[in-house]
């Protein structure tokens, strides 16, 4: 998988992920992937979520160490 | 990508905590790339003061509700264990460690992503309450401005 973007959000408390992924997905083209990292137990739900309902798609999510990275492919 | 869908906040409160919940799911819905617009109407006014002590010409009654009221979002009180100003200090310490924006910062980013922020201008009248009184970037209008934005609202939320 080729990552195009990374956004650091790690240490960022809701809603703060959610925003910079928004911000950060659009210096993206359709189709490439951004990878999200966060701290935030409420990233999960919230980027699945958010992904859905904006019309990307997530990829891929992992957890390590309470950090959760997510591989969100633009639409 | 179809129409965009909306989202409205009524503010009606003026407490830190119900501020900061309004302001977050306003942010969290311009992400969403909602059109959110929070109007601000009797005591969530307060939260769009400015800090600084302004003089506009004002009746005694406008002059007392002027002292009475906080002056912006850094200022508000809360809903909950406010304990005489207390509760605030503690609220924002346990933030800051937890990382979680100060409403003060929620508005300002709020203003970044297009939040629409209309100040209900015949309450505005009843406090007394200045446009020279309240932050830069704000609408001024009434129910109709409301109702334009809320009848398609996908969201809409009285706090």
């Amino acid at each position: 998988m080729e990552i195009t973007k990374t956004l650091d959000a790690k240490g960022l408390a809701c809603p703060m992920p959610i925003v910079k992924t928004k911000k950060a997905i659009d210096d993206v083209a359709s189709g490439e992937i951004l990878e999200v990292q966060a701290t935030d137990s409420g990233a999960k739900s919230d980027l699945a979520a958010w992904t859905k309902s904006s019309g990307h798609e997530l990829v891929d999510t992992k957890e390590e160490d309470g950090v959760y990275t997510f591989y969100v492919k633009k639409g | 990508m179809a129409e965009k869908k909306k989202t409205n906040i009524i503010l009606f409160s003026g407490e830190y905590d119900k501020a900061m919940a309004a302001y977050i799911i306003a942010n969290g819905a311009a992400a969403y790339d909602h059109d959110v617009t929070i109007f601000h109407t009797f005591w969530g006014l307060n939260a769009l003061r400015k800090d600084e002590k302004l003089r506009p010409q004002k009746s005694f009654m406008e002059k007392m509700f002027g002292k009475m009221m906080p002056r912006g979002a850094k200022n508000l009180p809360l809903s909950k264990m406010n304990f005489a100003g207390m509760g605030p200090k503690m609220i924002k310490s346990v933030m800051k460690k937890h990382n979680a924006m100060p409403v003060e910062d929620l508005i300002d980013m709020a203003k970044e992503q297009d939040v629409t922020l209309l100040a209900c201008t015949m309450t505005m009248d009843l406090l007394g309450i200045k446009q020279e009184e309240l932050i830069d970037g704000l609408e001024y209008g009434g129910v109709a401005a409301y109702i334009a934005e809320g009848e398609d609202g996908a969201v809409n939320l009285f706090i």
